[in-house]
């Protein structure tokens, strides 16, 4: 991957910049040009909680590349306080011990590299609070 | 088809797909075809190789005619028959080959988990780690959650499956296993086991459409295409409105049902997405064929089996006949085809008169519904 692909993400991926519609106040995270359920192209820059609830989850065992030494590891949906899911990894965390409902937080933490001697990815985890 | 779906070792994607479109173009026994669809949802992570829509035409001897590639990831053989329907009802064409192929045994196992995980949203699902059978997980850790669902019950979709399986001579897996055989086999993403999943699978499978007027030209026992729907939903799992409801599926459903003037009760027997056991929970569930939430305990009672109230994947569904993605949709039509022929062998369903076929691309972004019926 180049480095423009990584960078262009980082508000979102290193801040959860989101965005909420003007019209009817939907929560979009990454934000959009246009919202699905009211249409309107007019949104508030915000930035997203980093509390949250674990809505479900799961405990990956046969990895993509990428993740092969970390296995297994636990990934999870999170609903953040005041409005946005996100999909992301479960760290510092016994996966056969986590739970629908379970708060967390989120971390800023490295998520992948790009093969051997390709560049670090960073990004969002979740932590149990 | 091909003569037996599975790791074909010794085909290549291009081997596999004239292999198939060959035999629909003898079996309708047409002479020429004026079109052609090749679903196919990721030759290029696969095999390296893009542009097959022009390959295939060259290696089936049909070029110059047009020939254009469909990809919605599994539900690609869905999505390329609806548009094969559409270019035949326009009166553009009258003999339209739909196919389908995916051939992905030329990569290892963990190059196969990526090229799928990118039907989901690879930015904001894959890039944090969560793989194909991750994201069906989550769905089934909730339907759990909020149903009550069992993982017995959940094993019960894939012993049937399996059990319809070693009636169909092109199924890749043709063995009986236990709900014990599959509780105990390996986790892939919990609560979902190996044996809660489909296989990687080569293979390919192709039809030929015309206009239903026409149609007892070249057979004496046509099936026709009552209805063809295609719908959406968000990409991401995190993003839809429920994640134990497939909302395309409801939304393709509908228009289907619509279309073809009947309810979920006047089918006779279905071919659903069971990419994973939990996907077939859910399907049984959103097509209308039993209420919300009463899937899991739908599937266990027997009533989808072949001699229940409605028998869902009797060629053994894509857990036990092998789930080449891009060839799925197209080979759904074909078993409900064999079934309203009455040519099921040991598995038909007798009297069978209207079945209906649900593909699904992602975690549920993409549905395509047809309902087929005897003419």
């Amino acid at each position: 991957m180049t480095v423009a692909r990584i960078w262009r993400e980082r508000g979102r991926r290193y801040r959860l910049e989101a965005a909420r519609c003007k019209g009817c106040g939907k929560v979009f995270f990454p934000g959009r040009l246009v919202c699905d359920k009211c249409g309107s192209r007019e949104f508030e820059e915000i930035r997203l909680s980093d509390k949250g609830k674990i809505l479900t989850y799961t405990v990956i065992r046969v990895p993509p590349p990428a993740h092969t030494y970390e296995t297994p590891y636990a990934v999870a949906i999170v609903e953040l306080e005041g409005g946005g899911r996100i999909t992301a990894m479960v760290a510092d965390c016994d996966p056969e011990k986590l739970e629908i409902g379970q708060n967390v937080r989120v971390v800023f933490r490295k998520i992948s590299q790009d093969g051997e001697k390709g560049i670090k990815f960073y990004g969002y985890k979740v932590v149990p609070a | 088809m091909n003569d037996r779906w599975g790791e074909l070792w010794e085909k290549s994607l291009r081997d596999l797909y004239v292999e198939a479109a060959l035999r629909a173009i003898d079996d309708a026994g047409v002479d020429h075809i004026d079109s052609m669809y090749v679903a196919c949802m990721s030759s290029g992570l696969f095999t390296g190789q893009e542009h097959v829509s022009s390959l295939l035409a060259d290696y089936l001897g049909v070029a110059p005619i047009p020939a254009v590639r469909v990809e919605s990831a599994c539900a690609s053989g869905g999505n390329a028959l609806r548009l094969g329907w559409l270019e035949v009802a326009s009166g553009a064409s009258d003999l339209v080959l739909v196919g389908g192929v995916e051939k992905m045994t030329d990569v290892d196992g963990s190059q196969a988990t990526l090229a799928l995980a990118a039907a989901s949203d690879f930015e904001w699902e894959a890039f944090n780690g969560v793989t194909f059978p991750g994201l069906y997980a989550m769905m089934a850790r909730r339907h759990m959650h909020e149903f009550g669902t069992t993982p017995e019950q959940l094993a019960a979709a894939s012993v049937k499956n399996h059990h319809n399986g070693t009636m169909n001579p092109v199924a890749q897996f043709q063995m009986e296993i236990t709900v014990e055989t599959v509780l105990n086999s390996v986790l892939v993403a919990d609560p979902l086991h190996i044996l809660d999943c489909s296989p990687v699978t080569d293979g390919a499978a192709a039809v030929i459409l015309c206009p239903a007027d026409q149609a007892k030209k070249f057979n004496s026992q046509p099936v026709k295409i009552a209805a063809s729907a295609v719908a959406t939903d968000a990409m991401a799992l995190h993003s839809r409105e429920s994640l134990v409801t497939i909302g395309s599926a409801k939304a393709a459903a509908e228009k289907a049902y619509k279309q073809a003037g009947v309810g979920p009760g006047e089918i006779d027997l279905a071919e659903v997405h069971d990419c994973f056991t939990i996907s077939e929970i859910c399907l049984v569930e959103d097509l209308g064929f039993t209420e919300k939430g009463k899937g899991g305990e739908f599937t266990e009672s027997g009533a989808t089996a072949l001699d229940g109230r409605i028998p869902v994947n009797t060629s053994g569904g894509l857990k036990s006949k092998g789930h080449p993605v891009g060839a799925t949709g197209v080979a759904q039509a074909i078993e409900v085809y064999k079934q309203l022929r009455g040519e099921a062998g040991k598995r038909q369903v007798k009297g069978a008169k209207r079945g209906l076929c649900h593909n699904m691309g992602g975690s549920g972004g993409t549905s395509a519904v047809h309902i087929l019926e005897v003419m």
